[in-house]
């Protein structure tokens, strides 16, 4: 496709979003000059057949893989939940609580708060549980997760590279740890487009437990990086305007906004006709864009709609800014066609005060989590939807106690996430920990593996999905190389 | 969906040649100038493509590839090196660990002895077979690599054998040389195309390009008034006012246009203009970036750059200032050298840094080491040399050792890795130097007293002990006897009491025994002793307190130790078994003859700006070009590399290059020819001829209408509504941010207090730059994050621009003030009380007036009606609920007029916030 092919499909665009205005149509008959256009039998995307199998309105219009997942939620456990409470139980550091950590294990590994300390096991500090049909084993702090977990895939064999908060969260959500790289739930919007009406394509929300300081996040996290600024994740917002500047000015009605919207489109519109630049049209287009989200937003967060019984199912009252009600917003979110939603839940960072936070932390997403499952479960939304849990690193089987009550310090060399729906092989464990949960051993993945996976649930190569950029070809998966893990698939 | 369609689209996906619309939050194409990363070669290789697209892919082989549209002349830089560098050096390039069956493409002599091809006979060349096999065992590349060579491309790659298979050196590793074309006389008249040397090119290339497309004939200069508007852009970033339009529009000489160039070279706003770019390209931010992103303090480095274009400091010696400024021998001693150059040198202190807890210093030692290697090599080199962090480059010829060797001229710079932030240098002005030195030799003389009256004192002290050891050391304090015990005397005192006592009885005192006694001694001494103290004491604190006023800044110290830099194997900081370098030039490169001593930045800084170094110049030029044409002669601004773009116009570039050097690497001497020529004078309104032509104004045929920075949006609005404080320099600014923007910060936590008074009405580019929360309105235009150098922002046309000119409470406050003000104004007939509101006349004249202050022209016959009728439907509105003008007159820090009926500003407010958001008001043109 030739530069002027792209104008004339962007011109016909805009004219479909436009309806009855007549802009660009002199641009328009310029660019069908010489008729290659026409003969190409360029199709915008909203005019594609019905039966389409490809729902994409990004840059990949066809895609190699069927597109099990149309969408993600993806639950951040901010901070590094500990797997060794939660998901991987270790008989032998329970045995071993206590005594010191066999030098075998860390040698000339990486420390971070616990550099220079003596190393000291400590067993898993909550029993287990058997659940599901298979009786896995996971922490009887998540008795609800429990209670879905042959819809779940556990991965016990999780590895990053980084083991700081801030490098681990850009590597998990942007494959680097060199800021200034899109993050995936970008990628997959460049990739895929949204079919969200009057929405971001990728939606942010954050939570915070009820608990000490929390690490920072930084709006890296959800940053389109290099990528065109219109795929960057928008963080709907608990208090004030849920998006940044959305609520009109004080005195100023939503029909007087309107006015003034119309009027400035009236006069774009008459300098296109003047200038026909076609940034006028993709100007006035996202006025009314704007104008739309104004109603959209306030409408999608008020969930006042959502039944007793649903509000139950989730444990939390409409609009009370916790985890839950999240998860809720991502439902609803989900249902408008909204590509990719991240919800952060802040404040697992468990240095220390381990017995005491850690079940704090584990209540208030527990029925939350699996609520999600089973509510879009009946809701048919399942099948399509991929959702992931996981931290942006594990924690150390040695314990910690220099900052307070017993803790654990960060690790990179595992962590356990679990994913579900959008043909994700449910009720099954994959990978393994040694004997004290210190190094992923079988199965080793990595985060290149788990974006690549989840890319290719959304139908696409993600050794083929590149963009372009300081002249490199920059991938999601990075140079390194990843592989998609198949067994995880069903 | 036919099957065309999915080859080539999927082709197109990696390619990123075109890109296409999502529909949220743009339906449209948004961004305002794609990325073009094909080279002008490859853009007729897409329209050859898209030729093809009527047919089915199948039926496309070599032959339906139409001959007419190659070159006939195939050229290696031109042609053939994107298509190696692209398809085929990732593993047969000049990275020798992921280098397959020993071939390497990117050399002659290699690729002949591996029997690659046949010089002159395509037909019989191993390379031709293997791409143009349809054997997947076989063919190049290989599938798996999803890089898929079109029939152009292969078709160029037989042709340029066929040709000879002749190889050039990488244009922008070539030496910058002597530009060979007729140079124009420069001292004839500016106004005439044949003396600007750009002109001159440019239209060679048009001449050169026009032969194959029609339309590509030069535009006509543009109006007067799109000129002005035009010019202040670019060279001050303001709009101009009415009447210095209608100046410029009426003046006669006939060098009206040059004088008004030169006069707002001279304008010290031009300095403000052209620092917001550089502060991009070097990361500038007044936070740490990583984790809890606390402040630090930077800002004079800011103010050295927006001082060091205004006063058009040469190139040469900004760029050694920044890398070096601590290492020159005037600057050597912090206290007396050259202030500037030591601000500069701040520059290798805009990196990222953390204060994580738990953070690993040598992790973070090798962090930083890549980010200034990364730094280097976008804001001077144009060479990704982040790439060879963990491997040798996969394109270029920048190995590892060059990597680590660049980062070890940096490894003498004085930091903690993991520490708390440096207060910094104190920056004075002259006065404030005075100011510091009469404050210190006042603490000097002052301390000289007390220390004169010591031998008397200790005399003194000498009987007093005696006395008191012969009274049976009875101090006031600690007197049983009521009338000579101290009734105030409290615990603390008490307890310093008996410590003097068994400090007396000692036999043999500690010198900390005796400062005891000498403390308490003379804590209780008579005058003169006292007042000469406490004097002393007052000195000190007002020293102490000035110093605490001054600004301060990070800069460079160099230190004696160095770090250690090895090469980290796969840029593994944990495996220490690489080889220890020294600082090193890269190896392609031509190198600096220092007799074997070793190098240090200031010898890198030297060669960056030698004129040998053919990089440089050519990337700031590049670089100067997309300011004033809104994209870069050589389309990838920070890669000049192989995989950058030839430039569309490479004699063009190199002419800039060679004359900003030979010209003392003069920035102001380059904008002027650069504005003063023809080429950018012409209109940015395209004929349908030229638009088809060159869609993406490669050519030069006409000018580039772009979206003004996201700076100068906000510029913009508080210069026409009056608000702005032109104030240059100074602490960075905070304008209204919505509350909870920074709820996600800690260590600690903060919020946000937008400031009060003068300072919140700045300029964009004072704006607070916090890395991990920059401004909402900064980022909804675009504006970087500035954690990794910038050479070129995202240009984007997304709805959050909408909602923030709509409703951030700057654009509200603006529209009102604009609003207030042409209700005041004079000339709008007359005291305001007796505007009647349905006197059309005046509503006409009064929204000229402020469309004339907004866009400097009168409206049109549509737009005043429309805005008139805008205009009574808020007045019906507010007239009915006088609460709500109220409301919408409170927006922002300055007070809305008590004079004037608030129901009239609130309508008033309307029209201006309409004039304000509109795309030709935010656009250059």
């Amino acid at each position: 496709m030739d530069t002027t092919q792209l104008q004339l499909k962007n011109l016909l665009c805009r004219r479909r979003m436009l309806g009855k205005s007549t802009i660009g149509i002199a641009a328009l008959s310029n660019l069908l000059h010489q008729g290659t256009a026409r003969s190409a039998g360029l199709i915008p995307d909203g005019d594609l057949p019905s039966n389409s199998k490809v729902e994409s309105r990004g840059v990949l219009h066809s895609l190699p893989f069927p597109q099990r997942a149309k969408r993600v939620i993806w639950l951040t456990m901010a901070g590094g939940p500990s797997h060794l409470e939660l998901y991987d139980p270790k008989p032998k550091l329970t045995e071993m609580n206590g005594e010191p950590m066999p030098e075998s294990f860390t040698r000339g590994q990486q420390l971070a708060q616990l550099q220079g300390e003596k190393l000291f096991c400590l067993g898993p500090v909550f029993p287990f549980a058997k659940y599901g049909s298979n009786g896995t084993e996971i922490s009887s702090l998540l008795p609800n997760i429990g209670g879905v977990l042959d819809d779940i895939c556990l991965v016990r064999s999780m590895t990053t590279d980084a083991i700081n908060h801030d490098p681990a969260h850009m590597f998990m959500n942007t494959g680097s740890q060199i800021a200034g790289r899109p993050s995936m739930g970008a990628w997959v919007n460049y990739g895929l487009g949204s079919i969200a009406e009057n929405l971001p394509g990728f939606v942010v929300l954050v939570s915070t437990g009820k608990g000490r300081s929390p690490q920072p996040i930084a709006a890296r996290q959800w940053s389109s990086g290099f990528l065109p600024s219109r795929h960057q994740g928008v963080q709907l917002r608990g208090k004030g305007d849920a998006v940044l500047y959305l609520g009109n000015p004080p005195g100023i009605s939503r029909e007087q906004q309107g006015a003034d919207v119309d009027a400035i489109n009236a006069l774009n519109r008459q300098q296109d006709a003047i200038m026909h630049d076609p940034e006028i049209a993709t100007r006035i287009a996202q006025f009314e864009l704007a104008f739309q989200m104004q109603s959209s937003v306030p409408e999608l967060m008020d969930a006042s709609d959502e039944s007793q019984e649903t509000l139950d199912l989730y444990g939390c009252q409409p609009g009370d800014g916790t985890f839950a009600s999240n998860c809720i917003l991502a439902r609803r979110l989900a249902e408008r066609g909204v590509r990719f939603i991240q919800l952060y839940h802040r404040d697992w960072d468990h240095h220390s005060l381990l017995r005491e936070e850690l079940p704090l932390r584990a209540k208030e997403v527990d029925q939350a989590s699996a609520a999600l499952i089973r509510d879009l479960k009946r809701r048919g939304m399942f099948e399509d939807t991929l959702i992931v849990w996981s931290g942006e690193f594990g924690r150390t089987p040695m314990s910690q106690q220099n900052k307070g009550p017993i803790g654990r310090d960060h690790h990179n060399k595992s962590m356990s996430m679990w994913l579900a729906g959008a043909g994700i092989r449910g009720g099954t464990v994959y990978g393994a920990t040694d004997e004290l949960g210190y190094a992923a051993t079988e199965k080793i993945s990595t985060v290149h593996d788990l974006h690549a996976t989840m890319l290719h649930q959304l139908g696409i190569a993600h050794d083929a999905f590149r963009y372009k950029f300081q002249g490199l070809d920059f991938k999601l998966t990075g140079v390194e190389g990843a592989n998609v893990l198949q067994e995880i698939l069903a | 969906m036919s099957t065309y369609r999915s080859t080539f689209v999927t082709q197109l996906a990696y390619t990123n040649e075109v890109r296409f619309s999502a529909k949220w939050p743009s339906s449209m194409i948004s961004e305002a100038i794609p990325v073009l990363t094909c080279l002008v070669a490859w853009a007729t290789i897409a329209l050859g493509a898209g030729a093809c697209l009527s047919k089915e892919p199948t039926a496309i082989s070599n032959r339906d590839v139409d001959a007419t549209s190659l070159p006939d002349s195939i050229e290696f830089n031109r042609d053939v090196r994107p298509i190696l560098s692209d398809h085929c050096f990732y593993c047969h390039g000049p990275d020798p660990n992921h280098r397959q069956a020993e071939l390497r493409l990117d050399d002659r002599e290699a690729s002949l002895q591996h029997e690659a091809f046949v010089p002159g006979n395509g037909a019989e060349s191993a390379l031709v077979h293997r791409v143009e096999s349809t054997d997947t065992d076989l063919v190049m590349p290989p599938p798996s690599a999803n890089k898929p060579l079109s029939p152009r491309q292969k078709e160029i790659l037989r042709r340029w054998i066929d040709q000879g298979a002749q190889y050039q050196k990488h244009w922008a590793y070539v030496p910058v040389q002597p530009p060979t074309f007729v140079r124009p006389d420069n001292s004839q008249d500016t106004n005439r195309i044949d003396t600007n040397s750009i002109d001159v090119l440019v239209r060679k290339q048009l001449d050169k390009a026009g032969l194959n497309k029609a339309g590509l004939v030069p535009s006509p200069t543009a109006d007067r008034r799109t000129l002005i508007r035009r010019l202040y852009s670019d060279l001050i970033g303001l709009p101009p006012t009415p009447e210095e339009v209608d100046t410029f529009v009426h003046d006669d000489a006939p060098d009206a246009y040059s004088a008004l160039v030169e006069r707002l070279l001279g304008d010290e706003r031009y300095g403000e203009r052209m620092a917001m770019h550089w502060l991009d390209v070097v990361r500038f931010a007044d936070t740490i970036g990583y984790h809890s992103d606390n402040p630090r303090n930077i800002w004079p480095y800011r103010d050295y750059v927006i001082r060091s274009f205004n006063s058009n400091k040469s190139f040469d010696r900004f760029t050694i200032e920044q890398l070096a400024g601590d290492l020159e021998a005037d600057a050597a001693d912090h206290e007396l050298g050259n202030q500037d150059a030591l601000v500069g040198s701040a520059f290798n202190r805009l990196l990222l840094t953390t204060e994580e807890g738990g953070a690993q210093p040598k992790d973070y030692e090798s962090r930083m080491l890549a980010d200034r290697v990364r730094a280097v090599g976008s804001v001077w080199l144009g060479q990704t040399t982040g790439c060879a962090q963990c491997h040798d480059h996969k394109f270029d010829p920048f190995t590892m050792r060059d990597f680590y060797s660049l980062g070890a001229f940096f490894a003498d710079i004085q930091e903690g890795i993991i520490a708390p932030r440096e207060e910094g240098m104190a920056v004075m002005t002259d006065l404030q130097r005075e100011r510091l030195q009469e404050l210190d030799s006042a603490v000097a003389t002052a301390k000289q007293k007390v220390q004169s009256l010591a031998p008397e004192l200790d005399a003194a002290q000498k009987t007093w002990e005696k006395e008191i050891s012969e009274s049976g050391y009875v101090l006031p304090e600690l007197a049983r006897d009521a009338n000579f015990a101290d009734a105030k005397a409290t615990d603390a005192q008490v307890k310093a009491a008996k410590g003097v006592v068994a400090a007396l009885k000692a036999e043999k005192r500690s010198p900390q025994q005796s400062q005891e006694i000498q403390k308490y001694f003379r804590d209780r001494s008579a005058s003169p002793y006292r007042e000469e103290r406490s004097a002393l004491e007052v000195a000190e604190k007002a020293r102490a307190d000035f110093y605490r006023s001054l600004p301060k800044c990070i800069v460079t110290k160099s230190a004696k130790t160095k770090r250690v830099v090895r090469i980290l194997p796969r840029g593994n900081w944990l495996d220490e078994s690489g080889e220890v370098v020294k600082p090193a030039l890269p190896s392609y490169l031509p190198q600096l003859e220092v007799n074997g001593r070793e190098l240090n930045r200031l010898d890198l800084a030297q060669w960056i700006v030698s004129k040998d170094n053919p990089l440089t110049a050519r990337v700031t030029m590049n670089r100067l070009w997309k300011q004033f044409f809104g994209i870069g002669l050589s389309k990838v601004l920070d890669d000049l590399g192989a995989q950058g773009e030839l430039p569309v116009n490479p004699e063009l570039l190199d002419f800039l290059a060679f004359e900003f050097m030979d010209k003392g690497w003069d920035i102001k001497h380059m904008v002027r020819l650069i504005v003063m020529s023809q080429t950018y004078r012409q209109v940015s309104t395209a004929a349908p001829e030229l638009m088809q032509a060159d869609p993406y104004n490669r050519q030069l045929a006409r000018q580039t209408p772009f979206r003004i920075d996201a700076e100068l949006v906000r510029d913009y609005s508080l210069a026409v509504s009056g608000l702005l404080v032109p104030r240059i320099g100074g602490p960075s600014a905070k304008p209204y941010q919505p509350d909870g923007y920074w709820e996600n910060l800690n260590f600690p936590m903060r919020t946000y207090v937008h400031d009060e008074g003068d300072n919140q009405y700045r300029r964009g580019l004072y704006t607070w730059w916090q890395r991990t929360f920059l401004h909402p309105s900064m980022v909804a235009f675009d504006a970087p994050s500035r954690e990794e150098c910038c050479a070129e922002r995202n240009r984007s046309n997304i709805p959050q621009q909408a909602l923030v000119l709509l409703n951030d409470p700057t654009y509200v406050e603006a529209a009102r003030a604009l609003a207030v003000r042409a209700m005041r104004e004079p000339s709008n007939l007359g005291p305001v009380s007796e505007i009647d509101g349905s006197d059309l006349a005046k509503d006409s004249h009064r929204m000229n007036w402020m469309m004339r202050q907004v866009l400097q022209r009168s409206p049109r016959d549509e737009e005043t009606a429309k805005l008139v009728s805008l205009l009574r439907y808020h007045r019906s509105r507010y007239e009915q609920e006088p609460l709500a003008a109220k409301a919408l007159l409170a927006v922002g820090l300055s007070s809305p007029p008590s004079d004037l009926d608030p129901s009239e500003v609130a309508s008033w407010t309307h029209v201006a916030r309409v004039l304000l958001s509109l795309h030709e008001t935010i656009t250059r043109n």
